[in-house]
């Protein structure tokens, strides 16, 4: 039993990883998950339904799902991402009524008429008798420059915008007042020819049809309304920056004559969907879905790959999966050190080709390379960091390598998850960052080099925890990691300064100059000559173990502050900072290490570890070390 | 005296000196860097790291005192430091010969990056679609230009650096017949018509634009957003007779006419110009967004423009765009923005940089140098490596 254990465990955990391949079925028998699956155009990027969907609640409700608490005569509601985008674009009035708004500001509560007695979460409909004047205030809001904006007009202004972005779904698909979708647009159809006659005959100066003049217009005003207001863009083109909105496509049909194809589909999917007719909407679905796999199945096959992608949620599993090996890890130095120590490897290689699989994934849906935002970069330190460990504890095989990575692939996709909270993470990149080569090579190795220099940091802190709270920082482990951790500094060393040059260099060729000091390159420039300074000043023996160890940590505040403190140079300090949430986590951070630094620097003789052993195991402890 | 001077030699010479110069670099760059929020990226760069020293002033003392050693003092001795130590200390071995290359390849870097302080010039050029250029200006420096437009096929430019006219001498050019006698002059100035202040201050100046505005100094502004207007009044004297006082500012968008001597000129503070050889015509600035994005995002920007040089027989269309700037005489191209309301001009980066070739050169070695000697670490490393029992 024991012997099999880590394979057990190993199956154990990738059916698991599988389990959520499919979302759960709709409790009205809807084919919610193929409506999800239909590609649309947003913030620039053609994505399915589903991410559209997602990322809208997590920008207005701060979660990917919804659920809403058992009210006095309803039972409690549980939907989808993609369940709740249904009804804010297709049933708004059902809509109004969940409370898809997190408020937590008490200043902005107020200002909403609310109080938290109400709880947290808001509809729209407790929302709408002030949301003229928010409208007010938003507007005075926004011509104080954003460093200099406080909490109150922060949370506003993000309440203003979620309001906004309701509204913008909500007239996505077809205007609210509608009744069949179909038959008004085989009106409008019909109006076309008999409205731009009228419109040329008053033009003309000629007697005209006030009534065909007035209904072309009506339609024109309307969908001219819709056009601009849609945030889904869901009208295919063969050019993804040419996909339209229902309402645009619309607009179009006025000189052409003739609806788009999916118009008419999207239109069978509102009004089956509104009459509550479940077999009627997944037979749309179903036709929907043919027509784009016969004309546009390139776009269709990207987004269903996109949708899996998020139901299997890889780096939420990878994250579990670093939680167990830490886990497992720490037992494995209790009892059962073989199989648990080897169950802690397999998972931790299984949570790496996890987090492998999850950034070739993004890779292939977005054709870039690995790293193109904060969000991606904190996923990827979090990678190098797992195969460095993966690659340590080959060597080493004590669990200390297994550990590290554990607790760093957490971190960073602890991390990476908190700064998804903007919306899409995959989003497009602006025209400097345009470039394949330099996102390859200069983002890719200076990634690398502070995952290696948090990866010392790390190892560091074990070294010092362990040595000053437990008595198992023998002589073995204490010689190892102070290999382990010179060589991760060489590595880092390394990486940062080929990663900076390369950073220098793309800028030569961009903005035509190498290097302009400004306070990201800075901050990268700090980490290599950081790692510098240790290499030099262990070359001197001005430093030992204990001093490595330190310094090491040290690196960890450095590269917090180059990868997030610089870019809250233009927000921390002139407004208040100290209350901006990712400052408080940063300055936390960088408390916490400089107490571990002090814990390391605290003399010899009050580390645990050091405490004299048993006659017995220094013998053995002497005799294992000079065989070494 | 020997004794004094061994001790300089093993002092200048150690590894202790490396570390405390580079300790002390990175406390340099970070105050630097939170700095920047205040002065912006150029006043901040001339601070601390085209400096010898730090200073700082506090209002009740009447004199700066230096806290920190500044770039070029750091930067100097990092250099004397690695030299020396090379020169006296390190023997020449396999073993180390990573750590040779990557050193050699810092000392170019250090050298090349002052090289470039020191010799690059950058400059922007702004053209309207349709329109053509042959200069470039400069971000920082003013000129008060005085143009001769006597003749009709060209014009001859005096151009009298800023700096100069705060001086205060007389300025006297062998092309001028008069003399131009700086009164008075500010760095920043806000200009406004009388018509607006009738209770302004009266002007000093007598003749041109000037008695017709309020002159108000401001404070040097460092808001990387706006730009300092470099003013003066100047007496214009002709064969030893005043005649009269000008008031020249960059925020005065039109030049001034004088007739001297049987002469034509105009008179203007501008952006200190650098004339080229040839002509940059745009003929088409394209500005991609993202379709479907809440907030403009670009996508891409780029400008086709047409270049023609006379005295070479060129003429020939040229795509600039991000990431692929246009390389031609010795200077390059970026395209670095453009006008956000009209997107009908583009603005070019210009950058003269002939050292520009070290820090590649230098970065090579350096890359080298370490893998070489990470390599050699990481192979006695897996040697090494202890397998508990």
């Amino acid at each position: 039993m024991k012997k099999y254990f880590p394979h057990l465990l190993i199956v154990v955990c990738v059916l698991w990883l599988f389990a959520s391949w499919r979302s759960p079925k709709n409790a009205r028998g809807f084919n919610a998950e193929g409506f999800g699956r239909f590609p649309v155009l947003v913030e620039g990027r053609i994505k399915p339904i589903e991410t559209a969907a997602r990322n809208a609640l997590l920008i207005m409700r701060g979660k990917q799902t919804f659920r809403q608490g058992a009210t006095g005569d309803g039972k409690e509601i549980k939907l989808t991402a993609v369940e709740w985008l249904m009804d804010v674009v297709m049933r708004p009035s059902v809509a109004d009524d969940y409370k898809v708004f997190l408020i937590t500001n008490p200043d902005v509560l107020g200002a909403a008429g609310l109080d938290s007695t109400q709880g947290k979460f808001f509809s729209l409909n407790q929302l709408k008798s002030k949301a003229v004047d928010l409208g007010e205030q938003a507007r005075t809001i926004s011509s104080v420059a954003p460093e200099l904006r406080n909490p109150f007009q922060k949370e506003l202004l993000k309440l203003t915008g979620n309001l906004l972005l309701y509204q913008r779904l909500r007239h996505s698909l077809h205007r609210d007042e509608t009744t069949e979708f179909s038959r008004e647009l085989g009106l409008y159809q019909g109006a076309i020819k008999p409205g731009i006659e009228a419109v040329q005959n008053r033009q003309a100066g000629q007697a005209h049809n006030e009534q065909d003049l007035k209904l072309i217009s009506d339609f024109f005003n309307q969908y001219s309304f819709l056009a601009e207001s849609a945030y889904l863009y869901p009208v295919p083109h063969a050019m993804d920056q040419q996909w339209q909105t229902i309402g645009s496509s619309l607009l179009a049909t006025m000189k052409s004559g003739t609806l788009d194809p999916a118009v008419s589909f999207y239109a069978a999917i509102v009004d089956t969907y509104r009459k509550n007719d479940v077999p009627g909407f997944n037979n749309a679905v179903e036709r929907y879905k043919n027509y784009l796999e016969s004309n546009f199945g390139g776009f269709l096959s990207k987004v269903q790959s996109e949708s899996v992608f998020n139901h299997l949620e890889p780096f939420y599993k990878a994250m579990v999966f670093y939680v167990l090996v830490f886990i497992l890890a720490l037992l494995s130095w209790m009892t059962w050190s073989g199989p648990l120590g080897r169950a802690a490897f397999y998972l931790l290689v299984l949570a790496f080709i996890v987090q492998t699989a999850g950034l070739g994934w993004r890779m292939y849906l977005q054709g870039r390379p690995p790293v193109t935002n904060l969000y991606s970069a904190a996923v990827f330190v979090g990678w190098g960091a797992a195969l460095l460990g993966i690659f340590l504890e080959r060597l080493f095989r004590n669990g200390i390598g297994s550990i590290t990575a554990a607790v760093m692939g957490f971190l960073t996709l602890l991390v990476a998850h908190h700064l998804s909270g903007d919306g899409d993470t995959m989003e497009m990149l602006r025209a400097v960052l345009d470039t394949n080569l330099w996102l390859a090579t200069h983002v890719v190795v200076v990634t690398l080099g502070y995952s290696a220099t948090f990866l010392a940091g790390f190892l560091a802190i074990l070294y010092i925890v362990r040595g000053v709270f437990t008595a198992a920082l023998d002589p073995l482990t204490r010689k190892a990691l102070g290999r382990m951790v010179y060589g991760v500094i060489c590595f880092a060393t390394l990486f940062s300064f080929v990663g900076t040059v390369l950073g220098g260099i793309w800028a030569d060729q961009s903005w035509g100059r190498f290097w302009g000091w400004d306070p990201k390159e800075n901050g990268a420039l700090l980490i290599v000559m950081w790692n510098a300074i240790i290499l030099h000043a262990r070359w001197g023996g001005y430093i030992k173990e204990r001093g490595l160890m330190v310094m090491a940590v040290f690196g960890n505040v450095v590269t917090s502050f180059s990868m997030f403190g610089v870019n809250m140079l233009g927000v921390g300090l002139h407004s208040y900072g100290f209350m901006d949430k990712a400052f408080f986590w940063l300055a936390l951070f960088v408390v916490s290490q400089l107490v571990l630094m002090g814990l390391g620097m605290l003399p010899l003789r009050l580390w645990r570890a050091f405490i004299e052993p048993a006659p017995g195991k220094k013998r053995a402890e002497e005799e294992a070390l000079a065989a070494v | 005296m020997d004794r004094i001077l061994r001790s300089l030699l093993e002092w200048i010479t150690s590894l202790k000196l490396t570390i405390i110069c580079l300790g002390l670099a990175m406390v340099l760059i970070f105050v630097g860097t939170l700095d920047q929020v205040n002065l912006g990226i150029h006043a901040a760069q001339k601070k601390y790291f085209e400096s010898l020293f730090v200073y700082w002033a506090p209002a009740v003392l009447p004199f700066k005192i230096p806290v920190l050693p500044g770039g070029y003092l750091l930067g100097t001795i990092l250099l004397v430091n690695l030299v020396a130590a090379h020169a006296t200390r390190f023997r020449l071995s396999w073993k180390k010969s990573g750590i040779f290359l990557l050193h050699s390849g810092v000392v170019l870097l250090l050298l090349g990056q002052l090289l470039t302080q020191l010799f690059a010039r950058e400059g922007q050029m702004s053209i309207d679609e349709g329109k053509r250029k042959n200069y470039s200006e400069s971000f920082e420096l003013s000129e008060l230009a005085i143009v001769d437009t006597s003749a009709s096929d060209h014009d001859e430019v005096v151009s009298i650096p800023t700096t100069r006219l705060a001086r205060g001498e007389p300025i006297v050019h062998p092309l001028l017949s008069f003399v131009v006698k700086p009164v008075r002059y500010f760095r920043n100035a806000r200009l406004t018509s009388r018509a607006k202040e009738p209770q302004g201050e009266a002007s000093l100046a007598t003749e041109g634009l000037g008695p017709k505005v309020v002159t108000k100094e401001l404070p040097v502004t460092y808001n990387p957003k706006e730009k300092n207007m470099p003013t003066a009044f100047v007496e214009l004297s002709h064969e030893g007779k005043t005649l009269g006082t000008w008031l020249v500012s960059e925020a005065l968008v039109a030049t001034q006419p004088l007739s001297i001597g049987g002469k034509t000129f105009q008179m203007q503070i501008r952006p200190t110009r650098s004339y080229k050889p040839y002509w940059i015509q745009l003929l088409d600035f394209r500005y991609d967004r993202y379709t479907g994005t809440s907030v403009p995002l670009p996508r891409n920007y780029s400008s086709r423009v047409r270049l023609t040089n006379p005295s070479k027989n060129e003429d020939r269309e040229v795509l600039v765009y991000m990431n692929n700037p246009l390389r031609y005489d010795g200077e390059t191209y970026y395209q670095a923005s453009f006008d956000d309301k009209t997107e009908t001009t583009t603005v070019f980066q210009v950058v003269r940089n002939p050292s520009w070739i070290l820090p590649y050169v230098s970065c090579t070695l350096v890359g080298v140098g370490l893998l070489v000697q990470f390599l050699i670490h990481l192979v006695s490393f897996m040697r090494k490596r202890t397998v508990p029992a």
